[in-house]
C-alpha cells in the first residue's frame, strides 16, 4: 500500500470529484469531500516523513518506466508543498460546510465539492508529478476548476473576475506549455531529471532560453508576480469565502513551486542564475511588488481585497529570498511559503466567517465587529500580527531568515526595505483591527452573533499553527532548509 | 534569408497565428471575439507541437512490418490532450460570457468595468 | 520551588490572570479579587526568586528554540531582578488604586481593560528576566500591542489618534531599528546572549559600534529619546492608573531598562568607551532632558507636565548609559528604581484630583491642598524625589549620576543636570505652592459638584488615597535604603569594567 502513495495522494480527490456530481445531497458531499481531503493530508505527511527517513521516492504511474511512463517524484521540496496544499485543504473542508450553505445556492453545493476535489487533485498532480507536460495537464484541470470556483461569487463581479483569470490564466498555461514543446524539441524528453541532464550541454542554446523565458514569464502569470499580477485581487476578493481561502492559501504556491523546479532542477541553478540575470530581475520585480502593492493594499476599502493584494506583495518576498539565490534565501523562501499560508489561510478563514454573518467585507460595515465576534476578530488579530512579522509568531521567523539571507548577500539596502515594508503591513492590518475592536458597532452589527463553531474551530486551529510556527520552528525550518539545500545546495 | 523561411514555414506560420490570437486577445473589448483570439493562439502551439512532430518521408506511425520510419507520435498524443484543454476552456469561457451577458445586459469589456467601477 | 520554575510562574500568573479576568467579565467584584490575588502572588514569587538570587543562586529558564542558536531563555541578573520587583510591587498598589478610580469614574470596558493590564505585567516581566535579546524583543512587543486598548480606552477620535501615533511610533522603531539592530548583532556576534562585558568585543569596528548605537538608542522608542518621545505625551489620554504604572513604571522603564541591558550586556562598557560611540548618546540624553523640562513649564494639563516630566527624568537614566562608568550604571538603575517610586505617586495624585474634583488643568488646581491635604502631601514627596532633592529617594540615583559626570570630566553634562534640577523645581513647586497657599478661585468651584466653600475634606476614595499614601511612603523609605538597593546591585556591578572606578 504505502509504496503507492504518491498515486493515491492525486487519485483520492480525483475519484471523489465525480461522485459529488453523483450523489447531489449537500452533506453527503460535504462528509466525502472532508474525508477525502483528510486522507489526502494524511498521505502528503507520511510522504514528507518517508522522505525525510528514507530520501527521494520515485513512482513510475502505471509501471511504464520512465523517461517514457510519466513518473511521479516526491523529495523535500514538493513533499513539503503537498503538506501545505493538502493542509488547508484539510483545514478549510469542514469550515466549508456552513459557509457553502450560507453563501451558495443548494443547486450548486454539489458542484462547489466537485470542482474543488478536482482544484486539490490539480495543485496536488501538479507538485508530485515529475513531468513536464504533465504539469501542464495538472495545471489546467486545477485552473478550470478554479475559474469555475471564483465564478461562483455572489457579486456579479465573480463573473468578470473570473473571466479576466480565464484569459491570463490561459494564455500563462500556453506559454508554458510552448515552454515545454521547444525543451522537447530540443531533447526528445518530458521527464524533468533526464530534461536535467540532457539540457546541461545545451547552455548555450537559443532554443533553451526562449523555453526559459516562456516557462518563467507563463509561471509568472499565474503566480501573480508583480506586474503581472491584475488579475488577482478581484478573483480573490468577489470569489466565495471558502475559495478565497483555498487559493490564496494555495494556488500561487504551488505555481512558485513550478518555478522553482524548472529554476533549479530542470534548468538548473548554473544557466539560470549565473547564465541569466534572473537573480536581478527577481529582485527588482520583488521590490517593485512588495513596495506598490502594500501601498496600493493601505488605500483598499473591502478586506479582502486588502488581504488580496498583500497577497501580491507577499508573493515579492517569496520571490525576494529566491532572488539571493543562496540556500538560506531559497531556505527563507520556502519557509515564507509555508508561513504565508498559514497566515493568509487564516485572515481569509476570519473574513469568511465575517461575511457570513454580515454579508459583506467592506471596512465601514465591519465596524464594532470585534464586540460581536470576539473569537473571530482575535483570530484575525492574531494572523494579522504574524503578517507584519511581529515575533512569537510564524511570520517573524520567516522574516528573520529573508533578513539574514539579505544580510548574508551584504545586501543591507534589501534587508532594511524588507523590515521597513513590514510596516506598511502594520498600516493595513492596523487599519481593519481598529474599525473591527475600537469602533462603536453600527446596529446591523449589534444584530449579528458569534461565527458558528464549525468554522471557529478551523480558523483557531490555523491561528494556533501561526503561533506554534513561531516558536516551535523545528519542523517548518529544517524541512524548509533540507529542501533548499537539495535545490541549491547540489549545485554549490 | 529566403531559405530560411522556407525552411522553417510551419514555425513562421504558428508565430504568425500566435501573433495574431494575442493581438485580438489584447485589443478586443468583445468577450467572445476575445475568446476567438485566445483559441488562435492556442491552435498556434498545437500546430508547433504537430508540425515538431513530423519526421521528413516519415508515414503515420503504425507499426507495421514494412515501414521503418515514421512520424514521433508522442507530441500528437499531448497536444491530443491539449486541445482537449482548449475545448474545455473555450467552453467555460462561454458559459461565462453567457453569465456575464445575464448579469450585465452586455458583452462589451469597457462597458463592464464601467459598471463595475460605478457600484 | 526550583529556580526555572519561578521564572516561569512570574510570566504565566499574570496571564492566567488576564485569562480568569476576561471570564469574569459579568462579575466585577470577582474581576478585580482577581487582578488583586494575581498581583500579590506575582509579588510572592519575585521575593522568592530575589531571595534566591541573592543567595547566589543561578536563576536560568529556556523554553524552545524558534530560530537555531537562539532560544526563548530568561536569566535573572540583578537589575532585571530590581526592575521586576518595583513593577510587581507596584501592580498591586495600582491594582487597588484602579479599583477606585475607575469605579469612581464610571469607566466602560473594565474587563478589558484589566485583562490588557495584567498581560501588559506578564510582558513586562518578561523582558525583565529575559536571557537574550529575542525573548526581550518579544515582550517588548507584546508590551506595545497589549497596552494599545489601554491608550484607545475611550474609543473616541482622540484617543484613536493619540492611540496611532503611540503604535506608529513604537512599532516603528522598533521594527524598523531596534529588528534591524537585533539581526545585525546576530549576524556579527553569532549569539544575542546577554554576557557580562558584551557580545562585541572585537566583532565590530569603531564606525560599526556607532551605527549600532544610534539603531538600538532609536530603536528602543520606549526610553522617549527626542525626537521619539511624541509617543509619551500622546499616552496621556489613558485612564489615569495606566498613565501611572505603565507609562510612569512599566513601559518607559522597559525602555531604559532595555538600554542599560544593551549597553552593560550587549555592548559591554568598556568596548562602547573604547569606541567613543557613547559621546552623541550624551548629548542627545543631555538635550533631551534639559528640552523637556523646559517643555513641561510650558503644559498646563497636569498629565501632560508629568509626561513631559517623565521624558527627561528617563533621559537620566540614558545619560547614566552614554557615560558608562560603573558609578553611571549604578546611579542609571537606581533611578530605575527611584523615578518609578515618585512619578507613580505623581501620577496617582493627578488621577484623585480628577477623580474628586474633576480637574486637568494646573492652572485651576488653587487651594485645593486645602481639601485634599493628603493627596498634595503626597505630591510635594513625589516631586522631591523626582526632582532629586532630600528626603526623596531620587536623591542618590541623581547624584551618582552626576558623580559619573564630573568623574569623566564632562562639566557641560554637570552642569545640564544641575539645570535640570533647578528646572524640575520650577514645574512642580508652584503646583504644590498654590495648592497650599492661594485660596480656591471661587469661579472655578462654583459649577462642579458640590460646594467646596465648608472646607470638609474631598479626598479620592479610599481606594486611591491608601496607594497614594504607600508609594509616597516608599519615596521615603528608597531615600534611606539606597544602601540596600546598591548591595543588591553590586553583583552586576563587580562584573563591569575594572576600571570602571578608576575612570
Amino acid at each position: 500500500m504505502s509504496v503507492h502513495l504518491p498515486v493515491l495522494q492525486v487519485i483520492f480527490p480525483l475519484i471523489a470529484a465525480p461522485l459529488c456530481l453523483l450523489v447531489r445531497n449537500p452533506f453527503a458531499n460535504w462528509l466525502l469531500a472532508t474525508l477525502v481531503s483528510w486522507l489526502t493530508f494524511a498521505i502528503a505527511v507520511l510522504l514528507l516523513l518517508q522522505v525525510l527517513d528514507a530520501g527521494v521516492i520515485t513512482y513510475a504511474l502505471g509501471n511504464w518506466v520512465a523517461p517514457w511512463g510519466i513518473e511521479y517524484v516526491v523529495d523535500e521540496l514538493n513533499a513539503f508543498i503537498l503538506v501545505i496544499v493538502s493542509g488547508i485543504g484539510a483545514v478549510v473542508m469542514p469550515y466549508a460546510m456552513r459557509s457553502v450553505s450560507g453563501e451558495l445556492p443548494d443547486r450548486q453545493i454539489s458542484l462547489f465539492y466537485t470542482m474543488f476535489l478536482l482544484c486539490l487533485s490539480g495543485l496536488l498532480g501538479i507538485t508530485i508529478t515529475g513531468d513536464a507536460f504533465n504539469v501542464f495537464v495538472f495545471l489546467e484541470i486545477s485552473s478550470l476548476s478554479s475559474y469555475a470556483l471564483i465564478s461562483l461569487g455572489r457579486h456579479r463581479k465573480a463573473l468578470h473576475a473570473s473571466y479576466q483569470y480565464l484569459i491570463t490564466g490561459t494564455i500563462g498555461a500556453t506559454f508554458f506549455l510552448i515552454g515545454v514543446g521547444l525543451l522537447y524539441m530540443m531533447t526528445g524528453t518530458l521527464n524533468m531529471k533526464d530534461l536535467a541532464s540532457l539540457l546541461k550541454p545545451l547552455s548555450d542554446s537559443r532554443i533553451v532560453l526562449a523555453a526559459f523565458g516562456f516557462i518563467v514569464v507563463g509561471m509568472g502569470l499565474k503566480l501573480a508576480v508583480f506586474p503581472l499580477h491584475l488579475w488577482l485581487p478581484n478573483a480573490y476578493a468577489y470569489a466565495p469565502s471558502v475559495v478565497s481561502v483555498f487559493l490564496a492559501g494555495t494556488a500561487t504556491k504551488v505555481s512558485l513551486y513550478v518555478v522553482l523546479r524548472f529554476i533549479f532542477t530542470v534548468f538548473g541553478f548554473e544557466f539560470s542564475f549565473i547564465g541569466q540575470p534572473l537573480g536581478l530581475a527577481l529582485l527588482i520585480l520583488a521590490i517593485s511588488g512588495i513596495i506598490t502593492c502594500s501601498l496600493v493594499a493601505i488605500f483598499q476599502i473591502d478586506v479582502k481585497r486588502l488581504l488580496a493584494w498583500s497577497s501580491v506583495a507577499q508573493i515579492g518576498y517569496m520571490l525576494l529570498g529566491l532572488s539571493f539565490a543562496t540556500v538560506i534565501g531559497v531556505q527563507a523562501s520556502l519557509l515564507h511559503i509555508f508561513n504565508h499560508a498559514i497566515m493568509k489561510t487564516g485572515l481569509f478563514l476570519a473574513m469568511g466567517c465575517v461575511f457570513l454573518r454580515i454579508g459583506s467585507c467592506r471596512l465601514e460595515d465591519l465596524s464594532g465587529i470585534g464586540r460581536q465576534m470576539p473569537w473571530t476578530m482575535a483570530g484575525f488579530t492574531i494572523c494579522g500580527l504574524s503578517l507584519i512579522g511581529v515575533p512569537t509568531t510564524a511570520g517573524f521567523v520567516s522574516k528573520w531568515y529573508l533578513v539574514l539571507s539579505a544580510f548574508e548577500k551584504g545586501w543591507w539596502p534589501v534587508a532594511l526595505l524588507i523590515v521597513l515594508t513590514s510596516l506598511l503591513a502594520v498600516i493595513y492590518i492596523w487599519k481593519v483591527v481598529e474599525v473591527a475592536w475600537f469602533h462603536e458597532p453600527s446596529d446591523a452589527v449589534k444584530a449579528v452573533s458569534e461565527a458558528p463553531f464549525l468554522m471557529l474551530v478551523p480558523l483557531w486551529i490555523v491561528v494556533g499553527a501561526n503561533i506554534w510556527f513561531g516558536f516551535e520552528t523545528s519542523g517548518s525550518v529544517d524541512v524548509a532548509a533540507a529542501a533548499a539545500k537539495a535545490l541549491v545546495g547540489t549545485v554549490r | 534569408m529566403w531559405d530560411l523561411f522556407l525552411s522553417h514555414y510551419n514555425y513562421w506560420i504558428v508565430i504568425f497565428l500566435m501573433m495574431i490570437g494575442f493581438y485580438i486577445v489584447m485589443s478586443r473589448h468583445n468577450l467572445v471575439k476575445k475568446l476567438i483570439g485566445l483559441n488562435i493562439f492556442q491552435t498556434s502551439v498545437f500546430l508547433f507541437y504537430i508540425s515538431v512532430g513530423k519526421v521528413s518521408d516519415g508515414t503515420a506511425p503504425i507499426i507495421t512490418q514494412d515501414i521503418s520510419r515514421y512520424s514521433n507520435p508522442l507530441p500528437h498524443v499531448l497536444i491530443l490532450t491539449a486541445i482537449v484543454v482548449g475545448v474545455a476552456t473555450t467552453s467555460l469561457g462561454l458559459a461565462l460570457v453567457v453569465r456575464l451577458k445575464e448579469a450585465y445586459g452586455t458583452i462589451e469589456e469597457d462597458e463592464i468595468n464601467d459598471m463595475d467601477a460605478a457600484d | 520551588m526550583s529556580g526555572s520554575l519561578l521564572i516561569a510562574l512570574s510570566i504565566l500568573i499574570p496571564l492566567a490572570g488576564a485569562g480568569l479576568i476576561s471570564l469574569s467579565a459579568r462579575k466585577p467584584n470577582q474581576r478585580e479579587t482577581v487582578t488583586i490575588i494575581t498581583a500579590i502572588l506575582l509579588f510572592a514569587v519575585n521575593v522568592l526568586l530575589a531571595v534566591k538570587l541573592f543567595n547566589g543562586e543561578t536563576l536560568i529558564l529556556e523554553v524552545l528554540e524558534p530560530i537555531e542558536g537562539i532560544p526563548v531563555a530568561f536569566t535573572i541578573e540583578p537589575l532585571g531582578m530590581l526592575f521586576g520587583l518595583i513593577a510587581s510591587f507596584l501592580w498591586i498598589v495600582t491594582s487597588f488604586y484602579a479599583i477606585g478610580y475607575m469605579r469612581a469614574n464610571d469607566e466602560k470596558h473594565q474587563t478589558r481593560f484589566y485583562a490588557c493590564f495584567a498581560i501588559a505585567i506578564s510582558a513586562t516581566m518578561a523582558v525583565a528576566y529575559s536571557g537574550n535579546l529575542l525573548t526581550m524583543f518579544i515582550g517588548y512587543e507584546v508590551l506595545t500591542l497589549s497596552t494599545y486598548p489601554l491608550v484607545t480606552h475611550h474609543g473616541d477620535a482622540k484617543s484613536m489618534r493619540a492611540g496611532r501615533t503611540y503604535l506608529g511610533i513604537l512599532l516603528g522603531t522598533s521594527i524598523g531599528l531596534l529588528l534591524t539592530a537585533i539581526i545585525i548583532t546576530w549576524f556579527l556576534a553569532g549569539t544575542l546572549d546577554f554576557r557580562p562585558g558584551g557580545i562585541l568585543t572585537d566583532k565590530a569596528s569603531d564606525g560599526m559600534i556607532l551605527l549600532f548605537l544610534g539603531l538600538y538608542m532609536f530603536g528602543i522608542g520606549k526610553a522617549a529619546l527626542m525626537p521619539i518621545h511624541r509617543w509619551l505625551p500622546a499616552a496621556m489620554v489613558a485612564p489615569t492608573p495606566v498613565s501611572a504604572l505603565l507609562h510612569a513604571v512599566a513601559v518607559v522603564k522597559t525602555g531604559v531598562f532595555v538600554v542599560l541591558k544593551v549597553i552593560v550586556y550587549i555592548f559591554g562598557i568598556d568596548v562602547l568607551n573604547a569606541s567613543g560611540a557613547g559621546e552623541w548618546l550624551m548629548w542627545i540624553a543631555t538635550f533631551t532632558l534639559v528640552m523637556a523640562s523646559i517643555v513641561a513649564l510650558t503644559k498646563d494639563n497636569l498629565k501632560a507636565r508629568l509626561a513631559y516630566s517623565t521624558v527627561g527624568q528617563l533621559a537620566y537614566a540614558v545619560l547614566a548609559g552614554s557615560l558608562a562608568t560603573q558609578w553611571s550604571i549604578l546611579g542609571g538603575s537606581m533611578h530605575i528604581a527611584m523615578h518609578a517610586f515618585g512619578k507613580i505617586t505623581l501620577f496617582f495624585c493627578a488621577g484623585a484630583i480628577y477623580t474628586s474634583l474633576h480637574k486637568t488643568e494646573i492652572s485651576d488646581m488653587k487651594g485645593i491642598g486645602r481639601v485634599m491635604p493628603f493627596t498634595m502631601l503626597a505630591f510635594l514627596i513625589g516631586a522631591l524625589s523626582v526632582a532629586g532633592l532630600p528626603p526623596g529617594g531620587g536623591t542618590w540615583s541623581k547624584w551618582y549620576i552626576a558623580l559619573a559626570a564630573a568623574e569623566t570630566r564632562h562639566w557641560i553634562v554637570v552642569v545640564a543636570l544641575m539645570l535640570s534640577t533647578l528646572l524640575n523645581i520650577a514645574y512642580f513647586m508652584p503646583i504644590v505652592a498654590n495648592a497650599w497657599f492661594v485660596p480656591m478661585a471661587a469661579k472655578s468651584v462654583g459649577a462642579m459638584t458640590a460646594p467646596v466653600e465648608d472646607k470638609k475634606l474631598r479626598e479620592a476614595p479610599l481606594f486611591c488615597l491608601i496607594p497614594i499614601c504607600l508609594t509616597a511612603v516608599g519615596c521615603l523609605a528608597l531615600f534611606v535604603l539606597a544602601g540596600d538597593v546598591q548591595t543588591f546591585l553590586a553583583p552586576m556591578l563587580d562584573g563591569l569594567a575594572e576600571k570602571g572606578l578608576s575612570q
